[in-house]
């Protein structure tokens, strides 16, 4: 199993991640006449938005905008010119595009591609609060995934807080497979729809994807799920069996609680960064989302060429802009490579901007709608921020008062960041929180220096690696 | 202990570097000479070599110049606690060099005639069966070994921190972000300067590390300094099944398995060093070859996963033993750098005599072998 050798491969085009930006982007170069690896570590096409999609068991009640999910990724699926690479795992990627996959078997391939388009999506922001590591606290992120691929029904009790669409989307789908939540607790700030309301143009050009976020609300109203806005000072708390059994919130005032026993947390969506981190790019950060995105230029360039960045993985425009961000990106590497020249180029990039500009539109409105509020970012002293090596805030504050001025200094002072998840659960927690200590922007404070290998491998499965020529 | 200095004195000495064997002499001059020392490091303590090496507290196979001092050293790292209030994560445990063929075997039998020809009785040879008592996950074709249980291993950073705070309550100020790019001899003083400004202060003291040579240079003391990026790993946290610190005799190999369950696997394998940008490339190839020794001496690693891997920047001489001792062309300047990716361990003593060179022209240990004058 792991004592064979690394396989060497090569292509034009190395596409990483197969969401909406990745399957536009892999038939579009495809289309242009490149050899396309795209590379994902689920076994389907379709990333976090459309996972499943050609295949879920509950697809036909997931609504028509996972429909257009299905359209591309049967024309991805059927595309020719593209090697898929499923149940693969990018474990390391340098900055000449030699990337290093793991296949389901443990077989190691090094891919040398001549461009590289990284189309790895969005995670969900981390949302520490006291008792959010209590057994049966999940995202409502990987709830839908449960949903989307088995069908599986959360028990009775189900409670949703936190701030962001998916919230709204997730009840809903709920409420399609027959689970009537027992609560939304919203913490959006009030402050929040001020904000948004000077964004009403956007907005107005955003229209449907607003009315379709109203739909949903409405249905819940009228399906009696119980709906709190403005709550702050989360917390959950267990029961006798030790998993949680009741969330606790201020409102108005007073200290509520519900009784629950799933609760799903959602503070909206970041870019994973991952990858583009761990080359060394320039990254800036994006005071709307309160998040870190790669700095770009228009067909998702990156500072080292042939490698580009399309979808929420730069910045969070949603499934349609990442579509046609990732056909952009593909028509910039197909230049890049000598398929097409600037013109013709340009002059197919005319559609996608046009498309483009018109998803983002509604951006600005819905980033000051759901930038979280301190509240949700900046957690108390006693609540782990760091899951995997357990350090609280309190440690973290503790360091700074010790002299550490960054991320990386934590880090190498008390672990945190340090564990199998490689700081994606922690890093935007750990900086907000030196930031507010150190009372400076986040900008100033950076981010953890992150290394490959990008996910675990074993001491085998590297080992494979030895023998290849360099 | 003196008690720290007023605000307002002026330094007796600047320190360049804030890395342990820096923090350290800052810490050794007030607490042993109660001067001043200015700490100046160019990004933040400990962000290089001295933070993120593999933290093995090492006396064993130890070059032979450098066993006084690496003894000595050894001493205070038993007594860090009294000495400056933390232990620095060193645990105690000891370090294991393996032999894996009649060779190697023979390799060590001659090194143990050498050193107790020299009084040294740190180090004892292990038959294969002692050695599978002390490493029983360890592969059948090993024969046998040597061990130095003395020895231990500690956490870089926590190390650095703990001489530099240390320092700091003696009345040593520190300084990050401040770059020394150019030294100058004006009168009696010596006076220091970079994109951060400058400073002076009479007494000298260099622990820059990879970037000592560009220092020296500046008074005519040129040296073949290599910066290098030694690579390391960490895996996942697995249950306990390894005490000592384990190297080898004729292949590269660091391992040792921390108290948390995590296991770190070095070996000197380079990746590529970026002294200017001070950035390291890794090569995963040599990583490669790192844990194929790695699982044929521990079978039981293969399905272990990989967490993380780094590498910091180590100034290497071409002898690979460090610069350490007074100038011989300018006055009251006194180098301790380029330990060649074992320095951590010598932290604490080089320090010392660092700081007893500046304040006091001597040391009782034997440095003449370190002397910046070999290279010139």
């Amino acid at each position: 199993m792991t004592d064979g050798m690394a396989r060497v491969e090569t292509c034009d085009l190395a596409v990483i991640g197969t969401g909406p930006a990745g399957m536009a982007a892999a038939v579009a170069a495809a289309e242009l006449g490149l050899s396309v690896v795209a590379v994902d570590e689920q076994s389907v096409p379709g990333g976090q938005i459309y996972r499943n999609v050609l295949a879920s068991p509950v697809a036909a009640r997931l609504g028509p905008d996972y429909g257009h999910g299905a359209a591309l990724a049967a024309a991805f699926d059927a595309a020719e010119g593209i090697s898929r690479r499923y149940g693969t795992t990018v474990w390391t990627l340098s900055a000449d595009g030699e990337i290093g996959l793991r296949g389901e078997r443990g077989d190691i391939v090094l891919l040398r591609a001549k461009a590289v388009i990284l189309a790895t999506g969005a995670l969900e922001r981390p949302m520490p609060f006291p008792g959010w590591t209590l057994p049966g606290v999940m995202t409502a992120g990987s709830a839908q995934i449960l949903l989307k691929s088995a069908a599986v029904v959360p028990a009775d009790g189900v409670v949703l807080t936190g701030s962001g669409p998916l919230l709204y989307l997730v009840a809903a789908q709920l409420l399609d497979i027959g689970v009537r939540p027992g609560a939304i607790v919203e913490t959006t700030p009030g402050a929040n729809y001020r904000a948004a309301a000077r964004h009403w143009r956007g907005a107005a050009h955003g229209a449907a994807t607003l009315l379709k976020g109203l739909k949903l609300i409405a249905r819940l109203r009228v399906a009696r799920v119980p709906m709190v806005s403005g709550a702050t000072g989360l917390s959950a708390e267990a029961g006798a069996d030790g998993a949680v059994a009741r969330l606790k919130y201020h409102c108005g005032g007073r200290e509520r609680s519900v009784a629950c026993s799933l609760l799903l947390v959602h503070q909206g969506v970041v870019p994973n960064v991952q990858i583009s981190r761990s080359l060394d790019l320039p990254h800036d950060w994006d005071a709307a989302q309160r998040c870190w995105r790669p700095r770009l230029g228009e067909w998702g360039d990156t500072a080292l060429p042939g490698i580009f960045v399309a979808g929420d993985g730069g910045g969070i425009g949603g499934a349609l802009a990442a579509e046609e961000q990732g056909r952009l990106a593909a028509l910039a590497a197909a230049c890049r490579l000598g398929r097409i020249d600037e013109q013709e180029r340009n002059r197919r990039a005319d559609a996608p901007r046009r498309a483009l500009a018109h998803h983002l539109a509604v951006r600005p409105f819905l980033d000051a709608l759901y930038r979280p509020g301190d509240d949700a970012v900046v957690p108390a002293d006693e609540v782990v921020v760091c899951r995997c090596e357990e350090v609280t805030a309190g440690e973290i504050r503790r360091c700074v008062v010790d002299g550490c001025v960054g991320p990386n200094q934590v880090k190498s002072f008390i672990r945190s960041g340090m564990g199998p998840c490689q700081g994606r659960m922690c890093g935007l927690t750990v900086s907000e929180i030196i930031a507010a200590a150190r009372g400076m922007p986040v900008a100033d404070v950076g981010y953890y220096r992150l290394r490959q290998p990008l996910k675990p491998i074993t001491l085998g499965e590297l080992a494979q690696l030895e023998e290849v020529a360099q | 202990m003196s008690t720290p200095f007023p605000a307002s004195r002026r330094p007796d000495a600047i320190v360049v570097g804030g890395g342990l064997h820096g923090s350290s002499t800052a810490f050794h001059l007030a607490a042993r000479h109660g001067l001043k020392a200015l700490l100046l490091e160019q990004t933040y303590p400990g962000r290089h070599a001295s933070g993120v090496n593999a933290g093995g507290v090492r006396t064993l196979g130890r070059i032979l110049p450098e066993i006084p001092l690496s003894l000595a050293s050894m001493e205070i790292w038993h007594r860090l606690p009294e000495l400056i209030g933390d232990d620095c994560g060193f645990v105690h445990s000891a370090q294991v060099k393996v032999a894996e063929s009649e060779a190697d075997m023979e390799t060590l039998r001659a090194r143990d005639v050498e050193l107790r020809a020299l009084g040294y009785t740190h180090e004892k040879l292990l038959d294969a069966e002692t050695l599978r008592e002390l490493l029983p996950a360890v592969s059948r074709h090993v024969v046998g070994g040597a061990v130095a249980e003395n020895d231990g291993c500690a956490i870089p950073f926590r190390a650095v921190t703990g001489f530099r705070r240390a320092a700091e309550r003696l009345g040593a100020e520190v300084r990050s972000n401040w770059r020394v790019e150019r030294i100058e001899r004006t009168g009696e003083m010596w006076r220091v300067s970079g994109p951060a400004g400058t400073a002076e202060a009479p007494l000298l003291a260099i622990c820059a590390g990879a970037w000592g040579d560009k220092i020296s240079a500046q008074v005519g003391e040129p040296v073949p300094l290599n910066p290098e990026a030694p690579m390391l790993l960490i895996t996942e946290r697995i249950t306990p099944f390894l005490a000592p610190v384990v190297g080898t005799t004729s292949r590269r190999l660091s391992f040792k398995q921390y108290p948390n369950g995590t296991v770190l696997i070095g070996g000197g394998y380079r990746g590529i060093a970026d002294r200017d940008s001070e950035r390291t490339i890794l090569k995963f190839s040599g990583l490669a070859t790192n844990v194929r020794v790695v699982c044929e001496l521990f079978p039981l690693m293969k399905t272990v996963r990989i967490v993380r891997a780094w590498s910091g920047i180590e100034g290497v001489m071409p002898d690979a033993i460090p610069v350490l001792g007074p100038s011989l062309k300018a006055p009251d300047l006194v180098y301790g750098f380029g330990y060649s990716s074992h320095g951590f361990q010598m932290g604490p003593i080089g320090g010392r005599i660092v700081a007893d060179l500046v304040a006091t022209g001597k040391t009782n240990l034997p440095i003449e072998a370190f002397s910046i004058g070999r290279f010139a």
